[in-house]
């Protein structure tokens, strides 16, 4: 039948596509090459949810009644769960990716906010914000293995891509600690502009990004030398500058082009990751503060507070194609890589 | 021979250890009065440690910075009553090493306290003090401003009032000398904003106590009755630093309207109910230390001594000249949980600061409101801007 060597053919296709080619209805759905779904899991900090996005669709799906304020998420890298951070409930629950159910909870210390894991999917690493505190948690036992003391309100989490160097970043004491994964003790401290709120390294390791969130600026840091090596400032033509306030940070894995989201001014800057210039502004929604990937890059997705939505940046065209909304005071978004 | 010898490279050695590992030591002197003013509510009334907690929490934070810098603050407080001389507290203060002064007195012992340090190279925060001729016709180069103006506040009250299009006031102002500082205010903000004041009246402080245990029935009669006659108005406005009559005015003026000012929709610098832009951090680290809640001079002696923790976390010493220039440099902004930087005002040296407007639950709005354009920032639509000023430091 013409409908099973379609779908035996083009295994690729979603299924929402598969059908609509079937019934010969739909005509070609701007096919973008080939619209893969994958899901993408964002936290609304107010409405205490998740909501589910199936990123071909680009509708939401499902949600998830999780605990209080949830903030930082991520899906462990065997995707088996998602990790959520709800602060107010003073830990991090695990849902499980099949049944999208709150199936356990991970010892994460008080009030978590941000976390990463390592690259053995082993660990996890979470700030505690009202603690001044990083702590430990191996995934698979549960179990709290230690803490390392940091600046004051502490959030941005990035790890080098060798796992070697934790940085975390502290939003009063305006630092970017780096922290030996091995020994757990603080090697460096480097102080940026007020209000750090995201640490990324480039995949390569060669750069380590953090955002400034009142000072306006990104600092490229050289994670050798462990010193800022240049700011990157951000101007919009008619808008104050205090109204730009670079939160969430994504590079794409070659390196090349760095995406910055700049809060109340809504909107992503892009930037030429090997010259640093600021190429162009994307409007999305507003108080964009976070984003993630589509596992091949095709897509951005954004979350922006104020609005209560979700942007969907085509990242090769550099253009917003498409607006979702979701909870109310949508946070993080982490998206699965099948 | 080679016992003593090394008992003696041992010593060496520690003394060493220890001359590295000594902190750069920053002393912070904290001069508050003695008095607490009287409220007519019971939730308003000052907490014996009001300002000096926010100077805790802040050198709380400061220290731990100072982990990573190798500082260390220090904090001294003293109380002097109204209407004394500071000076000697100044001296003795300054004498102790203190060169950095968080100060919340009256105006007068203000100047008197910062011209006895004057030669000393001492840096001096006002943090309680909001009137206006401290940053105009009284300012001075050694006193940095953390309290907002009284014409801030009225401007970003009046901004909403605008906002809102409640463009008829009826001010009513106390029959005190602070109470009609902010009724000029008030008066000021409503010309430069395009509010109207239908009329003025004056509510006379004629004593007695505050608290009577059946008063409530005579105030609900006595207020309505104050207020008749008056011309139509959106909003009763009302001046009463001195808390003799305006926490009384809600749901007893004679008509029902909005009151703002000293009472119902209220500007201030800080409220408890403040949660935006990660306040509520903040918030909580003051609740666990102090079991209270944060009040707006907490907030603003929290903001001088980040300052001073800021400062010297960027130029790396402590001495008060290296710090001061920083503050007065192009570099220096404090982030201070309200969504924007903020900076000083290099003519008059006042910390620019949204100003929240607060019901006593939650709040309402923060000025500067939406639409008030200004060339160089928004902040300096609050109080009075530099074409204006009268002050000349010195």
């Amino acid at each position: 039948m013409k409908s099973n060597h379609l779908s035996t053919v083009m295994p690729a296709l979603g299924k929402a596509m598969w059908r609509c080619v079937s019934a010969g209805i739909c005509v070609t759905i701007a096919f973008a090459g080939d619209a893969r779904a994958y899901k993408a899991y964002v936290s609304n900090e107010k409405s205490n949810t998740i909501s589910i996005i199936d990123t071909a669709e680009r509708k939401v799906v499902g949600t998830i009644k999780v605990g209080q304020r949830p903030r930082g998420i991520a899906i462990t890298k065997d995707q088996k769960y998602v990790l959520v951070a709800v602060g107010d409930d003073d830990t991090i629950q695990m849902i499980d990716t099949t049944s999208n159910k709150v199936v356990d909870t991970l010892p994460s210390g008080p009030d978590p906010e941000l976390f990463t894991d390592d690259p053995s999917g082993r660990l996890l690493y979470v700030a505690n914000e009202n603690n001044n505190t990083v702590t430990i948690i191996d995934i698979e036992r549960r179990a709290r293995l230690g803490d390392v003391e940091v600046g004051v309100e502490p959030e941005g989490m990035g790890l080098s891509p060798d796992g070697k160097i934790l940085v975390n970043t502290s939003e009063t004491t305006n630092m970017a600690h780096f922290i030996d994964t091995a020994t757990r003790q603080i090697v460096a401290n480097i102080l940026v502009d007020a209000r750090p709120r995201f640490a990324q390294f480039k995949d390569d390791g060669s750069e380590l990004w953090v955002s400034s969130e009142i000072g306006g600026t990104v600092s490229v840091i050289d994670p050798v030398k462990r010193a800022v090596k240049r700011k990157i400032n951000f101007t919009v033509p008619g808008m104050r500058q205090e109204a730009i306030q670079p939160v969430g940070i994504a590079i794409t894995h070659d390196g090349k082009t760095g995406f910055v989201a700049l809060g109340p001014a809504n909107r992503i800057a892009v930037i030429d990751a090997a010259t640093h210039q600021v190429q162009k502004f994307l409007l999305v929604g507003q108080r964009v503060w976070h984003m993630a990937f589509t596992p091949d890059e095709k897509y951005l997705l954004t979350t922006n507070g104020v609005s209560n939505d979700v942007s969907v940046i085509d990242v090769a065209a550099l253009k917003v194609i498409d607006t979702i909304q979701v909870g109310e005071l949508p946070w993080g978004i982490a998206i699965s890589q099948r | 021979m080679i016992r003593a010898f090394v008992a003696v490279a041992l010593v060496f050695l520690l003394t060493a250890a220890l001359a590295r590992a000594e902190p750069l030591t920053i002393k912070i002197g904290y001069v508050g009065r003695a008095e607490k003013k009287a409220t007519i509510s019971l939730l308003d009334y000052p907490p014996d440690n009001d300002g000096v907690a926010g100077t805790r929490l802040a050198l709380d934070d400061n220290n731990t910075t100072g982990k990573f810098l190798n500082q260390h603050f220090l904090l001294e407080e003293v109380r002097v009553k109204d209407g004394t001389d500071p000076a000697d507290v100044v001296l003795q203060l300054a004498d102790r090493g203190i060169s950095f002064f968080i100060m919340d007195l009256p105006a007068d012992m203000l100047l008197k306290a910062a011209e006895a340090g004057r030669g000393r190279d001492l840096v001096f925060f006002n943090a309680g003090a909001i009137d206006d001729r401290l940053r105009e016709e009284d300012c001075r180069a050694d006193v940095i401003h953390t309290a907002p103006t009284r014409s801030m506040l009225a401007d970003g009250l009046a901004q909403y009032l605008v906002f809102k299009r409640w463009l008829r006031w009826l001010l009513v102002a106390g029959s005190h000398e602070t109470d009609k500082l902010f009724a000029d205010a008030l008066r000021r903000a409503a010309g430069r904003f395009g509010a109207r004041i239908v009329e003025q009246r004056v509510f006379e402080d004629t004593g007695g106590a505050r608290r009577t245990d059946s008063g409530l029935v005579q105030i609900q009669r006595q207020i309505p009755l104050f207020l008749q006659g008056a011309p139509a108005h959106d909003v009763v406005v009302a001046a009463d630093e001195s808390e003799v009559f305006a926490s009384y005015l809600p749901y007893r003026t004679r008509d029902p309207r909005p009151v703002a000012g000293s009472a119902g929709l209220v500007p201030k610098s800080w409220d408890a109910a403040h949660d935006q832009w990660g306040a509520n951090q903040l918030q909580n680290r003051f609740m666990q230390l102090f079991s209270r809640r944060m009040t707006a001079l907490d907030i603003q002696a929290w903001s001088a001594a980040r300052m001073i923790g800021e400062a010297a976390a960027r130029v790396a010493a402590g001495d008060p000249q290296t710090i001061f220039a920083y503050l007065k440099g192009p570099d220096f902004a404090l982030a201070a949980f309200k969504g924007q930087k903020l900076t000083l005002r290099d003519w008059n040296l006042q910390l620019r600061q949204p100003i929240l407007l607060a019901d006593g639950r939650t709040i309402v709005s923060v000025s500067p409101q939406e639409g008030f354009l200004h060339q160089f920032s928004e902040l300096d639509t609050l109080g009075i801007d530099r074409p204006e000023t009268k002050c000349r430091l010195k």
